[in-house]
């Protein structure tokens, strides 16, 4: 499977305050495959949301490389082109809507990559009708829910067409309905549509449902692989200030417990299994 | 035992005679205790917002009535004051109040408006911004300047320095991560400890209510369909699910291993709970 | 009140032939309307332009219940220029003289027209922005003051402004009642006190509101800038603004009845 976004030894720090350097980013080398479903956790302040502006050019490293497509982020004539790849969803709905109609706000982006008016309206619909908000077309955007505007925001992001969307924490601010629906359209758009899905979240069950999940703490990556995995690792999780999913919580007390019991359930259905399997052995 | 603060058969309509007119709460009858720890669970537009908002008198029942200490809230221009201080009320997202230049000045301002004096005034400062965890050499600091979490806590000691008998907080722990949560959670039930206050803690999050709460109060369309212990509450589960709210994981999940013919308690809400009836199970032998 | 109340201006979606018309259209025939309702001299002329904005809001099928909300907020500007006017006129037919104010015939007359013109003026632009939304009504003015671009106005960067501007009133308007309530939980004062006191307790009001507008901003930039936004050039549009029959013939309509009043308001009718 092919690339579609590659951090090098990417290095970011704010420019030195008062004689301290703050290293955001220190050495961060990914590769994101092209379909993937990947989730990025990590608490507050651990440099996420640093290393999701590096992969559109919003951010340029301090040190390494970041490449989209191929791409070197740094190559400003190719602008248009990474972002046009690689397309981005924040946390506020509220500010990243920009006008004052929902179908005008998904226009935007075709707009600015001067595409026909007739493929923009194709766009629209198509995007509008992906995110399952093309009901809403003709609504302004204020009236509507928060996890409305979210979506309408990702429409905004997939009239664009691109091959990858990063998505910043865009649950953090939503209610349960809003971050189910959210969550909900970012799986649908990558299964069916196959765009490559970064999801940045602290939410642990969001993370769970990613086809890999990367940790982060201080600026580094300290776990790399599938959620089972990753979350079995309980006490590192612990250590970076996370938490773990409630399933898995209970499994590894009863492990500590001394039962032998898996860490790797992490569905509800899993773990009822395998708190059954536990029972029954008895 | 005598509710601190109840609403009788409360009504608020919105922009009443507009194409806009829309019902938040209708007939509602809620009450808190001395001294308790109350959750209040609800789906955004379900009212939950609008019912606090009358506990402190920031807005005016459409009909109905609010008391507090068994005083119509309303009776009195002068005891409609007085409420704002005694039922303490923390907005969603509050950092974004904070306007002062240094953080002391921003929590003192609640008790400056209540007229305290200015020893008095540094006592409560001190007191509530210990009470959140901020360190003295903050106080002087610009709120501007310092992180997100640490805002939220600046916020919420300004509220706490108004020694308020009822703290409402408004989804205290949004957007912030694990270790956030957890350490406004602490702040806040070691101010209930301390001053044996009574809490209303307003969430969507449902393991962070079952964990915290003595009593959970649903809302749902304006009414109040069903109360009473987290035990109580999560059965039922449906409905629930239906108001957009849902139960804990765990609850999830034994209700599933319920299903699956393992005779377990499937009213537990908590990891503790969890826990403790699994390794019952075990020690007792399959019944 | 909640501020959220107030629907100054706020588009109201529709279908009516006032809504279909282009936005340049109704931007030119409200032009034409304020100048052919400051030719307009006596009753004659101000029937016949009274007549041009009830037959234009019939057709719009804005309920006259918002236009007429919308004149609440300059009551007091209009209160307060009609008595200017009733008592500055001079005039020869004295109806009541008292102290300093004498009230004159002409005054009364031209205090009338006064209200009426204000009045009618605001329910046209009213109008306007009721059955136009905030993006046409932009896409218009940016269409119309095309030509200015060859003298180096910044056309489409005024109109995008004007647009994000409009898109945001909503957002800050609720953002101002909840740090109002906010504060007010705090035991913050609005209401009372002197002057001094009332701007001083704006304060915790103002300040997190320019925070959060500052921050709306940065983030609103940022959001623009993934979305691939690079100024105006070679931008295209979703809409096409196209005069169709119907604007031509408001249009020529608009015009006849601004020269048509002009000429009869030149006879004093």
């Amino acid at each position: 499977m092919s690339v579609i976004i590659r951090t090098d030894a990417l290095r970011f720090a704010y420019p030195a305050a008062e004689g301290v350097t703050p290293v955001v980013l220190d050495g961060v080398s990914l590769d994101i495959e092209e379909g993937s479903f990947v989730a990025v956790l990590g608490h507050n302040g651990c440099g996420k949301s640093t290393l999701a502006k590096h992969m559109n050019a919003i951010l340029l490293p301090s040190g390494g490389t970041v490449w989209v497509d191929g791409i070197d982020t740094g190559d400003e004539d190719r602008l248009l082109d990474i972002r046009r790849t690689v397309g981005m969803v924040f946390q506020n709905p509220d500010n990243q809507i920009v006008a004052n109609v929902v179908e005008e706000d998904v226009a935007f982006a075709p707009e600015n990559l001067g595409v026909p008016p007739a493929e923009i309206r194709q766009r629209v619909d198509d995007a509008l009708k992906a995110v399952g908000m093309y009901a809403y077309r003709e609504h302004a955007p204020h009236l509507l829910s928060g996890g409305q505007k979210q979506r309408v925001a990702i429409a905004g992001v997939i009239a664009m067409r691109p091959r990858c969307i990063v998505l910043d924490e865009p649950t953090a601010m939503l209610d349960p309905i809003g971050r189910k629906d959210v969550l909900r359209t970012i799986k649908t758009l990558n299964r069916e549509r196959k765009v490559t899905v970064v999801l940045i979240t602290h939410h642990m069950d969001e993370a769970a449902q990613a086809d890999r999940l990367i940790v982060m703490a201080k600026g580094s990556v300290v776990a790399d692989g599938a959620p089972k995995a990753v979350f079995s690792r309980v006490e590192e999780l612990r250590q970076v200030g996370l938490t773990v999913p409630q399933t898995v919580a209970l499994l590894w007390e009863l492990r500590q417990e001394g039962y032998d019991v898996p860490l790797d359930a992490l569905s509800d259905e899993e773990c009822a299994q395998a708190l059954y399997q536990l029972l029954q052995a008895v | 035992m005598q509710p601190i603060i109840e609403t009788k058969r409360l009504t608020h309509t919105y922009s009443a005679g507009t194409p806009f007119e829309h019902t938040a709460l209708d007939s509602v009858d809620f009450c808190a205790y001395p001294g308790e720890y109350l959750g209040i669970i609800g789906h955004t537009g379900s009212g939950k917002s609008t019912l606090i908002q009358h506990l402190n008198a920031l807005l005016k029942p459409t009909s109905g009535q609010v008391l507090f200490q068994d005083t119509d809230i309303w009776s009195d221009p002068k005891i409609t004051k007085k409420t704002r201080f005694q039922v303490g009320l923390v907005f969603q997202y509050p950092e974004y109040q904070l306007f002062e230049e240094t953080v002391y000045k921003d929590i003192s301002f609640g008790p400056k408006n209540m007229g305290l004096d200015s020893k008095e005034i540094d006592r409560r400062v001190r007191s509530s911004a210990y009470f959140v965890g901020l360190r003295d050499d903050q106080l002087e600091k610009s709120p501007f300047e310092l992180s997100g979490g640490q805002k939220r806590r600046v916020a919420i000691a300004g509220v706490i320095a108004m020694e308020p008998k009822v703290l409402i907080l408004d989804e205290p722990t949004a957007g912030l991560d694990p270790e956030g949560v957890e350490s406004i959670l602490g702040n806040i039930r070691e101010y209930h400890h301390a001053h044996n206050a009574t809490i209303i803690l307003v969430s969507h999050s449902m393991e962070e209510v079952a964990r915290s709460v003595d009593r959970l109060v649903a809302v749902n369309d304006g009414r109040i369909p069903f109360q009473g212990t987290p035990r109580e509450v999560f059965q039922h589960g449906d409905e629930l699910e239906k108001m957009g709210l849902g139960v804990p994981q765990l609850t999830r999940v034994f209700h599933r291993l319920r299903t699956m013919g393992v005779d377990i308690d499937s009213s537990v809400y908590t990891l503790d709970q969890a826990k403790a009836a699994v390794l019952e199970k075990l020690k007792g032998g399959m019944g | 009140m909640a501020l959220k109340d107030i629907t100054l201006g706020q588009y109201f979606p529709g279908n009516s032939p006032v809504h279909r018309l282009d936005p340049r259209t109704k931007l030119i025939c409200v032009v034409l309307y304020i100048v052919a309702l400051f030719l307009a001299s006596w009753f004659v002329t101000y029937a016949i332009m009274l007549a041009v904005l009830g037959i234009s809001i019939a057709v719009s099928k804005v309920p006259l219940k918002s236009i007429l909300r919308g004149l609440k907020p300059v009551l007091f500007i209009v209160v307060f220029t009609a008595l200017l006017n009733l008592f500055y006129t001079p005039g020869n037919t004295v109806l009541i003289h008292f102290w300093i104010f004498t009230v004159t015939l002409e005054g009364v007359y031209r205090a009338f027209f006064m209200v009426v013109r204000i009045m009618m003026l605001i329910s046209g632009t009213f109008l306007l922005t009721y059955t136009t939304s905030p993006i046409l009504l932009t896409d218009g003015l940016e269409s119309l003051m095309n030509p200015l671009k060859k003298i180096r106005v910044p056309v489409h960067e005024l109109a995008m402004m004007m647009s994000i501007a409009l898109r945001f009133i909503p957002t800050l308007i609720e953002e101002t009642d909840k740090i109002m309530s906010a504060q007010r939980a705090r035991g913050a004062d609005f209401e009372s006190g002197n002057l001094i006191q009332r701007a001083k307790a704006l304060l915790p009001l103002l300040v997190p509101l320019f925070i959060s507008a500052f921050r709306r901003a940065d983030e609103l930039a940022t959001a623009m800038e993934c979305r691939c936004y690079h100024g105006g050039e070679g931008r295209t549009r979703l809409r096409q603004l196209k005069y169709k029959t119907a604007d031509y013939l408001t249009l020529l309509l608009f015009l006849a009845i601004t020269v048509g009043v002009g000429v009869l308001g030149h006879f004093g009718l």
